[in-house]
């Protein structure tokens, strides 16, 4: 389904997640950010955000122990900076689909 | 709720069968109808692979959707967080049927090492951390362990003969002072 989101028609999907990673932009990170009472993003945020993108568009399935293998966060820093469900709401953010690892 | 927020929360997406929306995080804690999963306690009484990895991987899971975790290690379960055998855990092969195999080849020595062996180096590829790695994630992650006094009694453990990161040794009461609403308790 569509969604304006910062200004922009994106294709999302149920749950608000992007379902094409390219329609992303840094506006639509900070209204999603926003959105989950994430915000402001910290420098600390963008390099989570950049990182998972990068894998995500290496074809890494995500999970949290290699977020916090990958030298960008540690898994404390990344339930801090990102409550409520890491993984989940730092990929909502960064505009990828939802993540499918139970680890 | 700040008043902002709750305007917005109107316009939600939310789940059809428990009301929870489901756009914001905020919104979890106070969903618009029925509890929602706030906190699971997962007793592990096991010894074996199978039973202690269901709890870890139950527990990491929980705290990775933002639902809080508590661990109650008793009776064999201790095995997963005692230094000297948290990292020789076995797959229990007598009557286990999941194990595909007649239950006399259970009995010959080695087997048990070979399929612990087989299971582990297949749990690795799929990126399932060893026993003390999940522990350190699940604590890091915020979930909290605990071992159970009697049983420690019992198999004669002392404080210093368990992992560095048990929070407490508690008794069962003591554990279910730890309840709170929304939470499950879970015994494996």
């Amino acid at each position: 389904m569509q969604k304006n989101i910062a200004g922009t028609e994106v294709e999302v999907d149920a749950e608000g997640y992007l379902t094409d990673m390219n329609q992303w932009s840094g506006d639509i990170a900070n209204a999603i950010a926003e959105e989950l009472h994430i915000s402001p993003l910290s420098e600390k945020h963008w390099a989570v955000i950049n990182w998972l993108r990068e894998q995500t568009a290496n074809g890494v399935e995500l999970n949290i122990r290699k977020v916090g293998a990958s030298g960008v966060v540690d898994i404390k820093e990344f339930y801090q900076l990102f409550p409520g469900g890491p993984l989940k709401n730092a990929s909502k953010i960064a505009g990828l689909h939802k993540p499918t690892s139970c680890l | 709720m700040s008043e902002s927020h709750k305007k917005e929360h109107q316009d939600h997406n939310r789940c059809h069968t428990c009301g929870q929306c489901k756009d914001c995080a905020a919104c979890r804690c106070e969903p618009a109808n029925g509890p929602a999963l706030k906190k699971m306690m997962i007793i592990v009484s096991k010894a074996s692979i199978d039973g202690i990895y269901a709890g870890l991987i139950l527990a990491n899971g929980a705290r990775s959707e933002g639902i809080e975790c508590d661990m109650f290690f008793t009776f064999f379960g201790l095995d997963a967080i005692t230094k000297k055998r948290m990292e020789h855990l076995k797959v229990g092969l007598g009557g286990n049927p999941g194990m595909h195999m007649p239950e006399v080849i259970g009995v010959f020595p080695g087997m048990e090492s070979v399929a612990t062996h087989m299971m582990m180096k297949r749990m690795s590829e799929l990126d399932i951390p060893p026993v003390p790695e999940f522990l350190d994630i699940i604590k890091a992650a915020g979930g909290r362990i605990f071992a159970c006094k009697l049983a420690m009694e019992m198999f004669n453990l002392k404080r210093e003969d368990m992992w560095d990161g048990v929070d407490e040794v508690l008794t069962v009461g003591q554990f279910y002072e730890c309840y709170t609403p929304g939470s499950q308790i879970i015994f494996i």
